[in-house]
């Protein structure tokens, strides 16, 4: 059992990240690392993965984790199906010491939701749902998505310059999307909103409102399960209704897995979305030279969209984490069990030894194996919609504003200091 | 070019299908991948190179000598 982890925006200590990585030996990095700018990597990641790959980290509860900062350990780490999340009731590091992470930062038992987390029943899960996610089904919701981009970005235009391309287009495509997937009405668009915001903002709601927003979903996914029971459409939930009275009883999704499997969905796939819509386009137009080489040639577009979510060195301070439930033998170091590790994979992303040039952004870069969607059997389920949502939002903006810009010089763009999912807090464009 | 999955890995991300349509394509039931094309011929033989690369299970692996193309 175990929730879909993301989130972000926990209030941090600012004075625990004064501190940089130092030598391989010694003293102890902390997490979340600086970076010089908030589009540029931590200086941290290029010295861990000379000097020290497998490094002992501090996190802001003052536990202590493993942080892996190499291409072939993350991907190994990732891919090794023994190991899992941290989950509500093991003994792995807590990110911060009072549960101010949010719904998704620490595994909390009050928040937990019905997923299987490992093993066979994760895949039997992973398949029936994975089913919605193939690449021709999300080719059919493209030109509804990008119906919904042109008239948001319509809107934008209409309030006048300058905007934040991220509230006016990140923050509510991702949701129209979520709520398509699941079928539930479009009026019901602003409530979807409000309950991601009040999941992941912990500085912006009481734990006593993330608390009511928790309840209020809950309950409005489970009247949802009841209303598609009784009359399925063509929705994600319908798809596993219809199907699963097809599969042997033991197979079926329970309603407490379909209510999870609804709640998980917009948890793991509307920040981390909607942040990377606005990383994308900053990083895109921080360099002007980017930008007019996708306006002469959009075949790029696919490339780029790639090559960005390599790039950004912003994907939160923790990576994604593993609880090792056995003894586990790494390039001839064994990590005890009980171990929390973070496997950082925008450093990875960025080792010299899988990307030529690993600094530089080449928006035709090919292959492009990053880890930044995770690997192996928990690797992104939502990756394929992420990745036409992009798509299309880059698309739309290419064709529909050519002469974006940034209306702040890029070193005065804010970060969201999340926890799990970093960003912008907004993106200044005019155009 | 001969193409090997391993569908036990497949996660069906469907990265192959969107690079390599000739080669790759998704079961309906499930969404794991299935070999269209095992000994694709050359033209495609970049693009399988990429969907193995990017695969994010690893589950597509290539062997260059193998097949007649
Ligand atoms: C750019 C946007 C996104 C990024 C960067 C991202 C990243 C990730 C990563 C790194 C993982 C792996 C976590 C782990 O291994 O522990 C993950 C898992 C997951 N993602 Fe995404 N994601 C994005 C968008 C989405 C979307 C749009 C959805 C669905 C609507 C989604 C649904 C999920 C689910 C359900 C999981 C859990 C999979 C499992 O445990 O089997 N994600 N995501
Ligand atoms: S890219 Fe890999 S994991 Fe995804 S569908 Fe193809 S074989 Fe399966």
């Amino acid at each position: 059992m175990s929730k879909v982890e993301t989130g972000e925006n926990a209030h941090r200590d600012d004075e625990r990240t004064g501190h940089d990585a130092q030598g391989p030996h010694g003293e102890v990095v902390r997490l979340p690392m600086v970076s010089p700018g908030p589009l540029e990597p931590p200086g941290a990641w290029e010295r861990l993965r000379e000097r020290c790959p497998v490094a002992t980290v501090e996190l802001p509860s003052g536990d202590r984790a493993t942080f892996l900062s190499r291409y072939a350990d993350v991907r190994a780490m990732l891919s090794d199906p023994r190991f899992a999340r941290p989950a509500a009731g093991d003994d792995s590091a807590r990110l911060s010491a009072d549960g101010a992470g949010g719904v998704a930062a620490d595994a909390d038992p009050e928040y937990e939701l019905a997923i299987p987390e490992n093993g066979a029943p994760h895949q039997r899960w992973r398949r029936q749902v994975g089913r919605y996610f193939t690449a021709k089904r999300m080719a059919a919701l493209r030109p509804g998505m990008t119906r919904v981009a042109e008239s948001l970005l319509d809107e934008m235009v209409e309030r006048g310059q300058p905007a934040d391309l991220k509230a006016a287009l990140g923050f509510p495509l991702p949701v129209y999307v979520i709520c398509e997937l699941l079928g539930a009405p479009a009026e019901e668009r602003d409530r979807f909103s409000h309950w991601s915001d009040a999941f992941l903002n912990v500085s912006r709601f009481t734990q006593e409102e993330t608390r009511a927003a928790f309840g209020e979903f809950a309950a409005y996914m489970r009247d949802l399960v009841a209303a598609k029971r009784a009359e399925p459409g063509e929705d994600l939930l319908s798809m596993l209704i219809v199907e699963g009275a097809a599969l042997p009883e033991e197979e079926r999704l329970t309603d407490a897995e379909l209510l999870a499997t609804g709640m998980g969905l917009l948890v793991a796939g509307h920040e981390t979305t909607a942040n990377m819509i606005g990383k994308m386009v900053a990083l895109l137009l921080s360099d002007r030279d980017r930008w007019e080489r996708l306006l002469r040639d959009p075949s790029l577009i696919r490339t780029a969209v790639e090559e960005v979510l390599r790039f950004d060195a912003n994907l939160g301070g923790f990576g994604i984490r593993r609880y090792l439930s056995e003894d586990l033998d790494l390039d001839g170091k064994v990590l005890p069990r009980g171990t929390t590790v973070c496997c950082g994979m925008s450093s990875a992303n960025r080792d010299e030894r899988v990307f030529t040039d690993a600094d530089e952004m080449d928006l035709a870069r090919s292959p492009n194996p990053h880890l930044t969607f995770g690997a192996g059997p928990h690797s992104c389920l939502g990756q394929a919609l992420a990745r036409t949502e992009l798509h299309v939002v880059l698309e739309v903006l290419l064709r529909r504003l050519p002469t974006l810009e940034l209306a702040v010089p890029t070193g005065e763009l804010r970060k969201v200091e999340g926890l799990l999912v970093g960003g912008l807090r907004e993106v200044p464009v005019r155009w | 070019m001969k193409v090997h999955i391993d569908e036990t890995r497949c996660c069906g991300a469907g990265q192959c299908v969107l690079l390599a349509p000739e080669v790759f394509d998704q079961r309906d039931e499930d969404g794991i991948v299935v070999l269209l094309t095992p000994e694709p011929a050359p033209p495609h033989h970049p693009a399988v190179r990429e969907a193995a690369a990017v695969c994010p299970t690893s589950a597509i692996t290539v062997d260059e000598d193998g097949g007649g193309a």
